[in-house]
């Protein structure tokens, strides 16, 4: 390269190998769209595989099969499986009904908000108005650990310490009866997962607001929680709820943590001392259990696969309609 | 004070104020230290559990990184679980690197800001917040369930799928990450280079994309580490909860670090737990050099421009 670096240029001058050059550059540029299509098609792909499969659900055949031709059954129906309150698939008369599991992870998620919103958002509020730089660059890195811990982690933490230690001998004093596998550990462990989600990207927003709103407040006789609490969070708004929005969305598709310490008892409550189970706990019951292709136990993963990521799908947009709602530009 | 100001900011009763001001600060000072005590408290946790297994029953540590799953506690090892891990890694750099490394210097460097780069952008956030386990449930129907025209029968669950999830799940997170490697270098490297009549794509093969490797490969690292630690996307491909051998190449059939380690945690016998402890410390300490190397690296070759 460095030999031909010298002619390259006076060729280019010249202009000899203009073309080939242009030629190229239309032949990079392609290839490269190519890779970012690559990411357009991943998402089209799941919308097609999921719809496709779960059609077969409902239908008895997939969608693609039933465009083709194929005579469609009656399985389990739609509405059915939408307000259904009994989740028994492994049952002789087995139900189809999802709330249950749409219930246990609403209870994990709620629960898990209340740990990772007050804490994550407080978090913010030292870190961007109060730490000093060395605290701050003790505690920034340390919630990125905590970010960065693999929720397989999460989850026997969950089963070994949160329960055991924690949550049985406390809420059994209190005459709580606890089973082993609880919604409430789910809670502690998500909360606690999603509380970095939080911190940085409302201390993030928070950082932004500039400092001459704080000094006018100051001006006004503000003291430093008043500026923190009624300008700088304000000001903030759109990042922190859009904050709250992701960790929300997080904690919904959380697997593993709530896999391992919220348990497969799929039922209606909102007593979190129980075992109960949420739509992804199930989803890897029943890939663990290796269903084979074909059966309806196979195609309810998709089901609720595709409801999981509607669900999903639609808090990632209200977060972004959010962030360019409620957006504050500062020159 | 007017009382303006004290509609304003309510209350003019000083040592009031002053109290509400230090509680607030107490309240969020004990909030930030929550996140360091509960990370302590995971890490006293999995660390004493672990210590327990080799010092109070005896797990020989040896033992556990040369044997694979067994049905005894004492036998069980950690080996294949390993090997299938190192696996994993190798083939989901190799299938999103390029891919997502193309993917930023387009939209970066070649793509005109139009809608369809916004849609690549906006779709790339939403990405972002798919479930693993969607990840997981596509690859189970688009490559494990597939016909297999060599055999008949289908694809399987083969440790190439675990890898197609995995590089699909960490495409976003290299894509955003490269694109702020390429963003900090700054436009006047590339003015010059257009000086000495380059093309965009000379520009960008021989100034911008040198700038930026070490930001790239820091991100990258750091994408991986986020991938040898997810667990639900193998479990819904069908990885081997209990893999009792090494797999022979990517058409095998697999076990991974997080797999076995769930297979662990989730049986009731309490050597199992202690045995899910020992590969937990052993994936943390894997994570921990993954993070340093990043940091060396970005350290390192970090260019400075003025």
């Amino acid at each position: 390269m460095s030999t031909g670096k010298k002619d390259e240029t006076e060729a280019a001058l010249t202009g000899e190998v203009a073309r080939g050059d242009r030629r190229k550059q239309y032949v990079v540029t392609r290839v490269l769209q190519g890779c970012a299509a690559v990411t357009i098609a991943t998402t089209l792909a799941i919308f097609a595989v999921l719809i496709d499969n779960a059609f077969s659900f409902f239908y008895g055949q997939r969608l693609h099969e039933a465009i083709l031709g194929a005579t469609l059954e009656s399985r389990v129906g739609v509405v059915e499986f939408l307000t259904g309150t009994r989740w028994a698939p492994y049952h002789a008369f087995p139900d189809y009904g999802v709330l249950p599991l749409l219930n246990g992870t609403l209870l994990i998620t709620v629960g898990a908000a209340f740990i990772s919103i007050p804490i994550g958002t407080a978090t913010a509020i030292y870190l961007s108005e109060y730490a000093s730089e060395r605290v701050r660059g003790v505690l920034k890195p340390t919630l990125e650990v905590l970010a960065g811990i693999p929720t397989i982690v999460y989850g026997f933490f969950a089963i070994s310490f949160i329960t055991p230690v924690f949550i049985r001998p406390v809420f059994e004093t209190l005459g709580f009866s606890v089973s082993f596998y609880n919604a409430f550990a789910g809670m502690v462990v998500v909360g606690i997962m999603t509380i970095p989600m939080v911190s940085s990207i409302s201390e993030d927003a928070m950082s932004a607001v500039p400092d001459d709103l704080r000094n006018a407040a100051y001006g006004l006789g503000a003291t430093k929680q008043e500026v923190s609490t009624q300008v700088v969070l304000p000001a903030s708004i759109s990042g922190i709820l859009a904050s709250y929005i992701l960790a929300v969305s997080r904690a919904i598709g959380e697997t593993m943590a709530v896999t391992l310490a919220a348990g497969h008892r799929s039922q209606m409550t909102l007593n979190p001392f129980v075992e109960i189970q949420t739509m992804t706990a199930y989803m890897v019951q029943m890939a663990r259990g290796e269903a084979a292709m074909g059966t309806v136990e196979y195609q309810s993963l998709f089901a609720v696969g595709l409801l999981l990521f509607v669900i999903t799908l639609s808090m990632n947009l209200l977060n972004d309609w959010v962030k360019r709602r409620y957006r504050e530009v500062y020159r | 004070m007017s009382s303006e100001t004290d509609d304003l900011f309510g209350g003019g009763d000083l040592s009031k104020e002053r109290l509400k001001g230090r509680a607030f600060l107490a309240f969020c000072f004990a909030a930030s230290v929550f996140g360091v005590f509960a990370l302590a408290l995971l890490l006293l946790d999995v660390f004493s559990q672990a210590a327990t297994g080799v010092f109070v029953r005896d797990i020989d540590v040896v033992r556990f990184l040369t044997n694979s799953a067994s049905r005894f506690p004492d036998q069980a090892g950690f080996y294949a679980a390993i090997v299938g891990s190192a696996w994993l890694m190798v083939l989901t750099v190799i299938l999103s690197f390029f891919i997502g490394v193309g993917t930023a210097v387009y939209l970066e460097e070649f793509a005109p800001d139009n809608r369809w780069k916004r849609l690549v952008e906006a779709n790339l956030a939403n990405l972002a917040g798919v479930p693993s386990v969607v990840y997981g449930l596509l690859v189970l129907a688009a490559v494990v369930n597939l016909g297999n025209p060599l055999t008949g029968g289908r694809v399987g669950p083969i440790l190439l799928a675990g890898a197609i999830a995995l590089a699909l799940l960490i495409m976003p997170i290299i894509i955003v990450s490269a694109q702020e490697a390429l963003r900090a270098v700054p436009e006047g490297v590339r003015r010059g280079s257009y000086a000495t009549g380059a093309t965009n794509w000379q520009t960008v093969r021989n100034v911008v994309l040198p700038a930026a490797i070490p930001g790239i490969l820091t991100g990258t690292i750091l994408a991986l580490a986020r991938a040898i630690g997810e667990t639900a996307p193998l479990i819904m491909v069908g990885a081997l909860l209990t893999a009792r051998r090494a797999p022979d190449g990517p058409f095998d059939s697999f076990g991974a670090m997080p797999t076995m380690i769930y297979y662990w945690a989730d049986r009731p016998e309490i050597d199992f737990q202690y045995l899910a402890a020992i590969g937990i410390v052993v994936l943390l300490l894997i994570l921990l050099a993954m993070n340093a190397t990043a940091v060396y690296l970005r350290n390192k070759y970090e260019t400075e421009y003025q």
